[in-house]
């Protein structure tokens, strides 16, 4: 066998197994435009080809694929939200996760964990307890438990009552669950590009020919292309993009980082998220713990890190899991989140009669990647905005519709 | 620790401040409420030098910043008659 396997490996009649698809030479003109080379726009492109018969597409990337917040989130998914709009929608996201690897042919690594969403004060009880009912009434798996589960469910956590804010309840989520981000974005990529749709890396979008609030011609740095239609799915340059098209968004941009410690054994089954501390942490396949906390104080286009967010975010994490004092931190990122007012998404159709937009993902995006794909491919093919997503309409904020989602995490509510 | 410079309080560590956003003018008081509506929610966010305001919070002062949003670099602060002095609209 190991000779067998050792010819088979100096052979050169084999074909390596290209999980990116190439890039192409670009087409003078497409039926639908996709700027944003992320998990969400790779979603829309692969939905458009394989449920609509759309694969005159191109996805249109100025960096490499999957190379912004699709590859700096920390990968966790659940459907626990508080307003009827978002469980609802979030939940439909649940249901394709669960099918997506087999859908896509990449193993994603969808790993359902339970989700613990600690509560410290009796304020945060009482936010559980109607998210718990608000869930329980769309048939979302979601209930408020106290100390004694808790320390069943996740024995590692400090439950002391010596401590600034002693845990009283959790709002518990089975079906919260992880994922590898980045074989979610390849295999929509893969999927995508094998039934017709172009993916485009290194193409920047440098801005729009607009008549009669129609979009004609997409300008880009390896040439002018004419589209049909256009979909911006451009996470945290969101404002800059859809600005290229006359358009003010209700966003602001704000970095959100994250860490991962050095692997350690597996030791830590369920998410855990506390509001109050603002802090979250999970344990990845390969042994590291994923930790994230809020986003930062103010607007930045910059991806850097800062010692300020490792400081704060890790002296909140040591008092729910003291033994990480001895983990070393291994890396630690920053992605430029898209925030809107009322911590719910931008989603569908625009002023502008031909241009779609999936936007305000703050740090809510990853998540929804198959949902975000499957209603915005729906919503461009047949120019009508789904009934999923009729809430999120850019146009909420001009009549004070606000969806406020005060289930997003890493934000201050 | 990043430091800014307080019109009133001179320098101090950036966690003492708080961001409220650009500068944009205020419509009229009987403005429709799509205006108003705009004015509450819809962002320039400029990626690139802007003028902010700012509060710092132990003393409850509010001035103005001038920062690139794309180095985080403080420009310079001001107080809020500094700024009206510049000639800019007044906020």
């Amino acid at each position: 066998m190991p000779f067998a396997l050792l010819r088979y490996g100096l052979t050169k009649k084999h074909k390596p197994w290209r999980i990116i698809p190439p890039t192409p030479e670009l087409k003078s003109s497409y039926d639908v435009v996709i700027v944003g080379g992320g998990g969400h726009g790779l979603a829309a492109a692969y939905y458009l080809a394989t449920r609509h018969g759309i694969t005159n597409v191109a996805v249109l990337e100025k960096g490499y694929l999957a190379g912004g917040n699709t590859a700096r989130n920390t990968t966790i998914i659940r459907s626990n939200y508080l307003t009827p709009e978002g469980v609802s929608f979030y939940d439909r996201s649940i249901q394709l996760w669960r099918g997506l690897a087999n859908d896509l042919g990449i193993n994603i690594m969808y790993s359902e964990r339970g989700h613990l969403t600690l509560a410290h004060t009796d304020a945060a009880v009482r936010t559980s307890r109607w998210r718990a009912e608000v869930n329980k009434q769309l048939g979302v798996d979601s209930e408020l438990i106290f100390r004694d589960d808790i320390a069943r469910i996740c024995p590692q956590l400090n439950m002391s009552m010596d401590v600034r804010y002693p845990i009283l309840a959790a709002l518990y989520h089975p079906p919260g669950a992880i994922a590898r981000h980045d074989a979610v974005a390849w295999g929509y990529a893969m999927g995508a590009a094998a039934a017709g749709a172009e993916i485009h890396q290194k193409t920047e979008v440098q801005g729009f020919d607009i008549e009669a609030d129609r979009i004609l011609r997409v300008r880009t740095n390896r040439g002018t292309i004419s589209a049909d239609k256009v979909l911006i799915a451009v996470a945290g340059s969101s404002s800059l993009v859809a600005g290229m098209a006359g358009l003010m968004l209700p966003i602001r941009t704000i970095p959100l980082q994250a860490c991962v410690s050095e692997p350690v054994k597996p030791v830590l089954d369920p998410i855990i998220v506390s509001g109050s501390l603002h802090v979250y942490i999970s344990q990845s396949a390969r042994g590291e713990f994923v930790m994230g906390g809020s986003v930062d104080p103010y607007t930045l286009y910059s991806t850097r890190s800062s010692l300020d967010f490792a400081e704060s975010m890790m002296a909140e994490m040591l008092e729910l899991f003291p033994f990480l004092h001895n983990a070393r931190m291994l890396r630690q990122w920053a992605g430029m989140a898209d925030m809107t007012p009322d911590f719910s998404p931008v989603m569908g159709q625009t002023p502008v009669e031909n241009l779609y937009i999936d936007a305000g993902w703050g740090t809510w995006g990853f998540k929804a990647t198959p949902v975000c794909g499957e209603t915005m491919a729906e919503c461009v093919a047949s120019g009508r905005q789904p009934a999923l997503i009729e809430p999120f309409r850019l146009e909420r904020f001009e009549r004070f519709a606000l969806v406020g989602e005060r289930g997003a995490a890493s934000v201050g509510h | 620790m990043k430091i800014m410079t307080c019109p009133l309080n001179g320098p101090r560590n950036i966690s003492e401040f708080v961001c409220a956003g650009e500068v944009k003018p205020l419509p009229a008081p009987d403005a429709a409420p799509e205006i108003w509506a705009r004015h509450t929610y819809i962002e320039a966010n400029t990626a690139g030098v802007v003028f902010e305001w700012w509060l710092h919070a132990p003393s409850a002062y509010w001035f103005i910043a001038e920062r690139d949003t794309r180095t985080d670099r403080i420009v310079r602060t001001m107080s809020v008659d500094a700024f009206n002095a510049l000639g800019k609209a007044a906020p």
